[in-house]
């Protein structure tokens, strides 16, 4: 199997693929991190780049090809492989690139899906003794579609406790470029988003997308209300004894 | 158009100046859709208004198509409906007009806006009357055809209560189904005071300002008008084109009047307004109601074909509009959004017309399905049309809710690749296009990814050293930094984490 | 070029990728219609949801409908009623008995005359459980539009095997007044408007009293 770190991750938020592969190998997993591999293209795709986005493509697909299983922390970058790459690929007239894609669609987990489906499990052992709240980001839940499975594996952590997001299902505002393009309304949603979170009384407010996190949490931080942002991954590998 | 000839005072109340309907926007009357949005982000009270309506709206929505255990399969089912009509709208329309006519109704062609008004003024000059009552509708006022008429000395009184409170308050529709969402009842209650007198029948005195009270001002009000109409002129929900019969779904009963007192009706539709038989109509009484005012049913719904003997208007007219429809037709990818049945769903979801409102879009179209159909049906050349496509997170709600499963969100993706494209093809250069030389440089090869981010690990190293969070920066960072903290890059990133802890590639 | 020529002609041309194939193979659709919906009762479920429309709705032996509207007409004290011509001579004379001055729609009133009528009474064509509607086609014991809108009372009898489960159902039973050529006006309750902060109001234009009597 193969770690899709996402570029975002990547670049900006390491202790979460590193998360992943601490999860991954405590499951008796061999992960392998191919080192072609950059980024989804949704940021060049969503903004109209449609070129840029088939050059993200290509990489993909030389990157992961030859893997079963092709495993990544983020619903968003999962999503828009699973969603554009093939669309790239048919609108550039490359039809062999999109047969392609096909496949490393096919073999393509968002996290949560990898552990629920394919492994069969919700405990994964992990113990988290706090209080959280949970973000369904949009594209984890409309495009990938990992339904309620990080809810399951939330539940399966010892000393976690769970408390629900008001409004949980609406956007927190991010939307890529959209929070650079229209920076007013993204606020004004991110402090929405924010604020329901701190109604909740949650230590941490948790999500499986770094980008909508970093929205969330830059709002929390700049509000100092001392709600904390982790990703799933860093909960599910997170153990008892281990630092925090 | 909407300048009277000299001398002449106007009939109606004047509407605000700038664009409304889908003629070519002015630019200067037109800003994009940022600064449109900052200006109704100020506006505390609209924001708690659309707050309240739409989140009471999507609530019951759930409620009502909860109810329905075949949902998906009515969606799917309207879907391909529609889709069969777009791909094959010149054998509906023949269909249509053929029965229409054979119904006794008189039906019109009319190429864009302009012709369609013609048509209009006209037929209701011929008649000898200075004033029609019209139900609201989304076609006439995509085409501004109250102007219109108003530029011809003829008087259009709205009779939706929510268009005449627009109509009176000098405004401007802020949603297709509840264009007066963004007003309260004590905003209602000072315009029917201050107006209502001035146009016809005048409130009760010491009128207070709740909403049954205010709706029996209007009943009133309106019954005047109603009573001495001889011409009504009205949109259409559908025209079913196997049997040549119109169909109008309301709440309030102005629709019956309008389409029952007088001696003529004027229907100006959309061409791809067609359902293609009666037994389909199954389909669309059940997600039409359901996905618009969330009710099981709207209280009223009227059907005709052509002018019916000794009932209601016996001079029927159906002018058909294209009016930039086929520009959407002529796009493989977005004709999809002609399935658009009007329900408004997708917008009560939407997070951002939630917050910026109706106005901020510059379109009689506004929210998720103004920015998939506006830059398709008038083009992407002013400003304000370009701005339109990004103004969405791209949350895919309102695909989740779209009752003919418009995938909007992709053709939101598709309108900004026209922009993209079109930028890229235009002789100055912008600055997004200039940035994504680079930035696609970065991604194309993990190498080139690699020195980025070895250089944004050395830049972090020294610049933001022991800091987690960065606070507000100089532009280009400043329109994220001013409302939030970004977290300071750190100085290792994975790749070159996992290349010193699992030993390199694979 | 006729407008209409050019609007078809750009649509042909806007269709140039569309293989040319009948609308039913392009796009095939496998759908059953008029299919009824399950419900414990139907008649229950009608009742249900049209007081659920804030409408009035008695059930009664076919038998006792005269009496019912005498008795209707009488408690809501209403002076004058406009009648279809084809309605049923005991619910006329039914109406008179409860005080009521019956005016014929021959010739047909005005619409200010029509505006000083207190109620109408009317047969409907077919009732729809699933979301409580009535639907008329205006038929001579209906009569013609304006006769069930203007007025602010509207009693409609509806017959107990009128009524079908959901709307799928219901279109099937108006084929035959939709191919007449009859209009059809599809009421759920009484008039209504939701445009002022949502909150439903209800009674704008159309009659603000609808009174079902449902005839078993």
């Amino acid at each position: 199997m193969a770690l899709f770190a996402t570029c975002i991750n990547d670049l900006m938020f390491p202790s979460t693929p590193k998360a992943v592969v601490i999860l991954l190998e405590r499951l008796g997993c061999v992960v392998e991190f191919p080192m072609e591999q950059t980024c989804c293209g949704q940021m060049f795709t969503n903004t109209g780049y449609f070129n840029d986005g088939l050059d993200c493509v290509k990489t993909y697909v030389k990157a992961f090809e030859p893997y079963e299983y092709i495993v990544g922390p983020s619903g968003s970058c999962v999503g828009a492989i699973r969603h554009q790459s093939v669309m790239l690929a048919e609108k550039a007239g490359n039809a062999k690139l999109a047969t392609k894609a096909a496949k490393c669609v096919e073999h393509s987990y968002d996290l949560t899906e990898f552990l629920v489906d394919v492994l069969g499990l919700t405990d994964v052992g992990a113990f988290f003794p706090h209080k959280v709240t949970y973000h369904p980001t949009c594209h984890s839940v409309r495009i990938a579609k990992v339904g309620d499975r990080p809810y399951q594996l939330l539940r399966g952590v010892r000393g976690l406790e769970l408390v629900d997001l008001p409004d949980s299902d609406t956007c927190c505002g991010f939307g890529g470029t959209f929070s650079i393009k229209n920076p007013e309304v993204s606020a004004a949603m991110a402090a929405d988003k924010a604020r329901n979170v701190v109604s909740t009384g949650a230590e941490y407010v948790v999500t499986g997308d770094n980008a909508c996190l970093m929205n969330i949490g830059g709002v929390l931080h700049r509000n100092n209300t001392g709600v904390k942002p982790i990703h799933l991954a860093e909960i599910l590998a997170h153990q008892e004894g281990d630092a925090l | 158009m909407s300048t009277n000839p000299p001398g002449q005072a106007r009939r109606t109340p004047a509407p605000p100046k700038g664009t409304v309907g889908i003629g070519q926007p002015e630019p200067v009357a037109s800003p994009v859709f940022r600064e449109n949005a900052k200006k109704q982000l100020q506006n505390t009270l609209m924001r708690r208004n659309m707050k309240h309506a739409t989140t009471t709206i999507r609530n019951k929505r759930l409620l009502r198509v909860a109810e329905v255990p075949n949902w998906d399969e009515v969606r799917a089912q309207g879907a391909g409906l529609k889709d069969r009509v777009a791909r094959h709208l010149d054998y509906y329309l023949a269909m249509a007009e053929e029965n229409l006519i054979k119904a006794g109704a008189q039906v019109h062609w009319a190429k864009d806006a302009q012709e369609a008004n013609q048509i209009i003024v006209s037929l209701v000059k011929a008649k000898g009357v200075d004033e029609v009552v019209k139900i609201k509708s989304m076609a006439t006022q995509e085409i501004e055809m109250n102007e219109a008429l108003e530029a011809a000395g003829i008087a259009a009184w709205e009779t939706d209560l929510a268009e005449l409170i627009v109509q009176l308050g000098h405004d401007r529709p802020s949603h297709i189904l509840v264009p007066a969402i963004h007003r309260n009842r004590e905003e209602v209650r000072e315009i029917f005071n201050r107006e209502m007198g001035r146009y016809g029948t005048p409130p009760p005195k010491n009128m207070p300002n709740d909403p049954p009270v205010l709706a029996g001002a209007a009943r009133v009000h309106l019954r005047e008008k109603f009573l001495r109409a001889k011409v009504g002129i009205s949109g259409g929900n559908m025209i079913i084109a196997d049997t040549g019969t119109m169909v109008i779904v309301e709440s309030e009963g102005n629709g019956r009047m309008c389409l029952t007192l007088p001696e003529t009706l004027i229907s100006v539709v959309g061409v791809e307004k067609i359902i293609p038989s009666f037994d389909d109509l199954e389909v669309f009484m059940k997600l039409l109601p359901r996905s618009s005012t969330a009710e099981r049913m709207n209280p009223y719904t009227s059907m005709w074909s052509g002018v019916t003997p000794g009932d209601g208007p016996q001079e029927v007219h159906v002018v058909l509009v294209d009016n930039g429809r086929t520009k959407v037709l002529d796009d493989p990818e977005g004709r999809f959004v002609l399935r658009c049945i009007r329900c408004s769903a997708c917008m009560n979801k939407c997070p951002v017309f939630e917050r910026v409102g109706g106005h901020a879009y510059g379109s009689v179209y506004p929210g998720p399905i103004g920015i998939a159909l506006t830059p398709l049906m008038r083009g992407i050349d002013s400003p304000i049309d370009k701005s339109l496509p990004f103004a969405c997170t791209l949350c895919c709600a309102c695909d989740d809710v779209c009752p003919v499963k418009i995938p909007l969100s992709d053709i939101i993706v598709h309108n900004r690749n026209r922009v993209a494209d079109k930028k890229r093809h235009d002789i100055h250069p912008h600055l997004e296009t200039t940035v994504m030389i680079p930035a696609d440089w970065a991604f194309k090869k993990a190498k080139h990814f690699e020195l980025v981010q070895k250089a944004v690990s050395i830049a972090s190293g020294i610049a933001f050293k022991n800091k987690d969070y960065l606070g507000p920066m100089p532009w280009p960072a400043s329109p994220w930094t001013r409302a939030r903290d970004i977290p300071a890059p750190p100085v290792e990133s994975f790749r070159s984490w996992w290349a010193k802890n699992r030993g390199g590639a694979k | 070029m006729s407008s209409r020529d050019v609007i078809l002609s750009r649509i042909r041309k806007a269709l140039s990728d569309v293989p040319n194939l009948p609308p039913e193979k392009d796009i095939p659709l496998n759908w059953e219609y008029g299919k009824p919906l399950a419900m414990d009762d139907v008649l229950d479920t009608f009742t249900q949801m049209c007081l659920d429309y804030k409408a009035v709705v008695e059930r009664v032996p076919v038998a006792e409908v005269p009496a019912t509207i005498t008795k209707l007409v009488t408690e809501r004290q209403v002076k004058t009623f406009v009648v279809p011509a084809g309605l049923d001579q005991d619910w006329r004379k039914a109406a008179a008995d409860g005080g009521a001055k019956l005016i014929e729609d021959d010739p047909p009133l005005s619409s200010p005359e029509l505006n000083d009528i207190d109620g109408v009474i009317t047969a409907a064509r077919v009732g729809i459980a699933d979301t409580g509607t009535i639907v008329l086609d205006h038929a001579p014991d209906q009569g013609r539009r304006a006769l069930s809108l203007v007025p602010d009372l509207h009693i409609c009898v509806i017959l107990a095997d009128q009524v079908v489960s959901d709307v799928p159902e219901a279109v099937q039973r108006l084929k035959p007044s939709i191919v007449a050529g009859n209009p059809l006006t599809w009421i759920s309750g009484g008039s209504a408007t939701s445009d002022i902060e949502l909150s439903r109001v209800e009674g704008v234009h159309g009659p603000r009293k609808l009174l079902i009597i449902l005839a078993e």
